[in-house]
């Protein structure tokens, strides 16, 4: 439509800052996938137990809380700062208008 | 332990709490927030996740399903460290359309759609009522525990008249500081302080009540690994679709619930607290599950045989004779449920009196909306709700008989609120839903979720008869309700799960796709999916002008309070340039008082309220594209003034340039007219000091001849500076009279060496000429041709700085035209002087003023110009190189 203006182009490499800014963005997308995939791991094996698998699932369940609380700062500090760059690398929806 | 001392603790505790939230409460009233909002408290109000399901309810799971119950904890853990993905989102939009409940972000979402607001409303109520039934019936058992467990053998008077009393007392701390204010964004200072409490009160319990249990009966953690894997829940097995559903099922719960929502993203929404919680949160939901299954297992070992299980929590350290931790216990328990009532009924009671009460009202009195005083009418419709939410869940308590266990009811409500998913990602991150697709998709999944969860969880013959159970709806075979489209063999709740999201997703896709959205829709679908876009503000809905400011005046005042409503009208006005307190109605005005109105009364009712003093309820498709138009037509008018700044740059570096020659040629043309004058005063000096000599006679005859050659000599270099002049001058007026026939320029340049030959004659010239290739004749006036080109070799004769200087001439002819260079090896001309060479006048260094006065160049430019050619300076030939260029045949008239 009408609405295609000179958009605001987005740098196509990035400093090391910035690119490292990215990634971590790209694990705290990828935690929840990979704490899925831990999580349903039980349903393969075979019979381990309440004990065996209660084990392990709080293992799993700690690692993903240090996990997060390693990169939680690293985002939160970027949501002031650097939200102006925004989604740039995100979908967008279908264009319409 | 007394009966009394239990209820004397227990309105002790409730004490505290009111006390509590009361200091929050004055504390956030003296504007003192600050450690009111943090990252901790806000975590730890999200606790409001563990209800008395948890507390209780999660031993009882473990009991008789092994682990199955660490996945209502699991889902929630997996959203809060993937918060970036989703939960962000929600919080910024929550945050930037104020939003005051889920039915609010819907509605809002959906072109502020009334109707939306309604459905998710009644299915939030509907799936809550069970949820608060499940924490009555909770602190109803405790306190049972405690009448039937003790050697005095004091009867609870009636478990019903304590479920009223509970209930009696939450609705009035609810009313008391959940409806105080009306605030413009929904917070609840004493609130939130007041559950963040009680979740240290119940995490505190639980632990302390596990440690008990591991440290205190089973004998540390190793013996209770094997004890529980010796145990009857050791040899446990993962139903891979319990498991992977009911994770689902609890992931979808943490963001719909009502409650969650309000925590999460009404009280408090903030990223960077976000960011805390993400790790924080998920530790909170570990540790509370962390005792779980030793509490069960050694109950299981040390109770009597029949002793209800989800009671383990309060009856093991009781049968172990520890009453103080027992106590503690039941205040956890307490704690969890009450914190949970509460919140749930301040979510619920928002919704109903934002989406049902208040569009009721302002149907049935239209001008009530500019003069009726809706702030009491809105707080006074929240308090009927929270009793009437209360009552509700007291209703159903009594109805299912409190018999059922904790988790089956806790997950039928997960179910049903799970049904505002599919509606809440596709808005959030779909362009394309439009309302009549997610009012589709709520209607379908809210009568599946019914059909085949909430309806048979009263039992067969409760509401759905026993028929409808074996034969189907009607007598349709695969319309039963717990095997639809003939799906049996299926886990009820999965199949209740797996229907009910399949359809709703299924209508809300289709409709969506079938149907138009309305503008307001368009809008607000824009502003939601691109949220993170600062520059999607959208075109707002608001015609310029039409609304009288102080009618919105008295309207605000009504809704935020005159002292909230005229500080924010002041404000208004400053931020304008205006004195007092009316600002102009701009549309940029009435969009944000529409948004603070909103986050006090949602969005739909704080849209129909403006459109009825604005005079225009939506905007049309047409002013939509009209704004898209203008927008482009803004765009491309300042594409225009980029081309004409950058044509304005070109132009001024263009003067800017043409200045600087203008001031050199200036510079010489001074240097001329000194140059001139002395030119012409040597010669006439001169010859008036000899004519004088000879005037005085007496003189001898050889002397006198002398003279006279003298005389003559001078006279005619200054003739020849004259006709110099003159010739330029007739040249320029163009006024020479060409005389065109056909010549050989072999010819021309003999002719010109010649002639030049004469110039510094004691130098020593190498010529270098390719003979053949100069034999071409051209159509040309030959005598102005040679006047160019002996003017072009005495300047390299002039000039040439070589010790051995050498002169290249090259004839070349190419497409009609013949080009003559003339290419010496001295030092050329610098590059800032090839500009200026063929002007008048210009000279550029007095080296050697032998004849010409800087007039040469000049005349041979103007010569060419009339020859139909041109003449330039060639650079990077290794000295100084000109390059004549003449047409083959030059016509007539363009002579």
């Amino acid at each position: 439509m009408a609405m295609r203006g000179p958009r605001r182009r987005a740098p196509l490499f990035l400093k090391r800052g910035s690119y490292r800014k990215r990634r971590l963005r790209d694990a705290a997308r990828m935690l929840p996938v990979v704490g899925a995939f831990l999580f349903a791991m039980p349903m393969l094996w075979a019979h381990e137990g309440t004990a065996g698998d209660g084990l392990y699932i709080f293992a799993v369940w700690l690692c993903l809380v240090l996990a997060a609380a390693a990169m939680a700062p690293g985002l939160g500090s970027e949501i002031g700062a650097g939200e102006a760059e925004g989604e740039g690398s995100g979908p967008r929806g279908p264009g319409e208008g | 332990m007394p009966f009394n001392l239990l209820v004397l603790t227990c309105l002790a505790y409730v004490a505290v709490l009111f006390l509590v939230a009361f200091l929050a409460e004055r504390r956030a009233a003296m504007g003192r927030i600050g450690w009111l909002r943090s990252p901790m408290i806000y975590t730890l109000s999200l606790s409001i996740y563990c209800t008395a399901w948890t507390f209780y309810g999660a031993v009882g799971y473990a009991a008789r399903s092994g682990l199955e119950f660490v996945t209502i904890y699991l889902g929630p853990t997996l959203v809060f460290v993937g918060w970036w993905l989703l939960l962000r989102k929600l919080v910024r939009i929550g945050r930037q359309q104020r939003v005051t409940s889920i039915a609010d972000l819907i509605s809002s979402r959906f072109g502020k759609s009334n109707l939306l607001g309604v459905l998710v409303t009644l299915l939030a109520v509907v799936a809550a009522t069970p949820y608060i039934a499940l924490q009555l019936q909770s602190v109803t058992l405790s306190f049972g525990v405690f009448a039937s467990g003790t050697p005095e053998g004091w009867a609870l008077p009636n478990r019903d008249a304590t479920a009223v009393w509970v209930a009696g007392g939450l609705a009035l701390f609810t009313i008391l500081f959940g409806t105080r204010n009306l605030d413009a964004k929904e917070q609840h200072h004493g609130v939130v302080l007041a559950i963040a409490v009680e979740a240290v009160v119940k995490l505190v319990a639980l632990l302390a009540v596990g440690v008990f249990v591991v440290w205190g009966l089973g004998g540390g953690p190793i013996a209770v690994y094997d004890r529980i894997a010796a145990s009857s829940i050791g040899m446990w097995e993962v139903q891979p679709g319990r498991w992977t559903g009911l994770i689902f099922v609890s992931a979808a719960a943490v963001i719909c619930l009502p409650r969650m929502f309000q925590v999460m993203v009404v009280e408090d929404g903030d990223e960077r607290h976000m960011a805390r919680a993400s790790w924080a949160f998920p530790l909170y939901l570990l540790l509370m599950s962390l005792f779980i299954v030793p509490i069960a297992v050694i109950g299981l070992e040390r109770l009597p045989a029949g002793s209800n299980p989800d009671m383990f929590v309060l009856t093991l350290p009781l049968s172990e004779g520890q009453g103080a931790l027992a106590m503690l216990a039941f205040l956890g328990g307490f704690s969890s449920a009450t914190s949970m009532v509460i919140v749930e009924s301040i979510a619920l009671a928002t919704m109903v009196s934002n989406h049902v009460v208040m569009p009721l009202w302002l149907k049935l009195r239209p001008k009530a909306a500019v003069s009726g005083d809706v702030r009491r009418i809105v707080i006074l419709s929240r308090r009927f709700a929270i009793v009437a939410v209360l009552t509700l869940g007291y209703a159903y308590y009594r109805l299912s008989g409190g018999s059922a266990a904790l988790a089956a009811i806790g997950l039928i409500a997960f179910v049903g609120v799970a049904q505002v998913l599919p509606v809440l990602l596709g808005g959030l991150y779909w362009r394309g839903a439009t309302k009549v697709g997610a009012v589709a998709g709520l209607m379908t999944g809210l009568a599946v979720w019914a059909f085949t969860l909430y309806l048979p969880s009263f039992g067969p013959g409760a509401v759905l008869s026993a028929g409808v159970f074996s034969d189907g709806l009607g007598g349709v075979g695969w319309l039963r309700p717990q095997a639809l489209f003939g799906v049996e063999g299926m886990d009820p709740l999965l199949h209740a799960l797996f229907w009910s999201l399949v359809l709703n997703t299924a209508a809300f896709c289709l409709f969506s796709l079938l149907t138009f959205p309305g503008p307001v829709e368009r809008m607000q679908g824009l502003v939601f999916v691109n949220v993170f876009d600062s520059e999607t503000g959208g075109p707002q809905g608001w015609a310029r002008g039409r609304a009288e400011p102080e009618a919105l005046l008295t309207m605000a005042q009504r809704i935020l309070g005159d002292e909230n409503a005229l500080a924010v009208f002041a404000a208004e006005a400053r931020a304008q340039g205006k004195d007092g307190y009316l600002p102009d109605a701009t549309p940029d005005f009435v969009a944000g008082l529409e948004r603070r109105l909103a986050g006090s009364v949602g969005a739909a009712t704080a849209h129909a309220m403006i459109s009825q003093i604005v005079g225009r309820a939506t905007v049309s498709v047409e002013d939509l594209m009209a704004v898209a138009n203008e927008t482009a037509q803004i765009m491309e008018y300042s594409a225009q003034l980029e081309t004409q700044r950058e044509e304005l740059t070109r132009t001024a570096r263009q003067l800017r340039e043409a200045n600087e020659k203008l001031t050199q040629l200036s510079v010489q043309k001074d240097a001329f007219l000194s140059q001139i004058s002395h030119e012409l005063r040597t010669p006439m000096t001169s010859i008036r000091a000899f004519s004088e000599i000879l005037t005085e006679g007496d003189l001898p005859p050889e002397m006198v001849a002398n003279y006279g050659r003298i005389i003559h000599e001078e006279a005619i270099r200054l003739t020849r500076l004259l006709d110099d002049l003159l010739d330029l001058s007739v040249l320029e007026n163009g006024s020479v009279q060409l005389n065109i026939g056909v010549a050989n320029v072999q010819q021309i340049l003999d002719r010109a060496l010649a002639a030049a030959r004469h110039t510094r004659a004691e130098r020593d010239f190498l010529i270098i000429r390719d003979l053949p290739a100069e034999n071409i004749f051209v159509r040309t006036d030959a005598d102005r041709l040679v006047q160019v080109f002996i003017n072009l070799i005495s300047n390299a004769r002039k000039y040439c700085d070589a010790a051995s200087p050498e002169l290249k001439i090259t004839v070349r002819q190419r497409a009609g035209r013949v080009s003559v260079d003339f290419i010496d090896n001295g030092s050329g001309i610098p590059k800032q002087q090839q500009g200026i060479i063929f002007e008048k006048f210009a000279r550029l260094t007095d080296q050697t003023r032998a004849g010409g006065a800087g007039l040469g160049l000049a005349i041979c430019r103007e010569v060419m110009a009339k020859l139909g050619g041109s003449v330039a300076y060639l650079p990077g030939q290794g000295g100084a190189a000109f390059r004549v260029v003449l047409p083959l045949r030059l016509d007539r008239k363009a002579a």
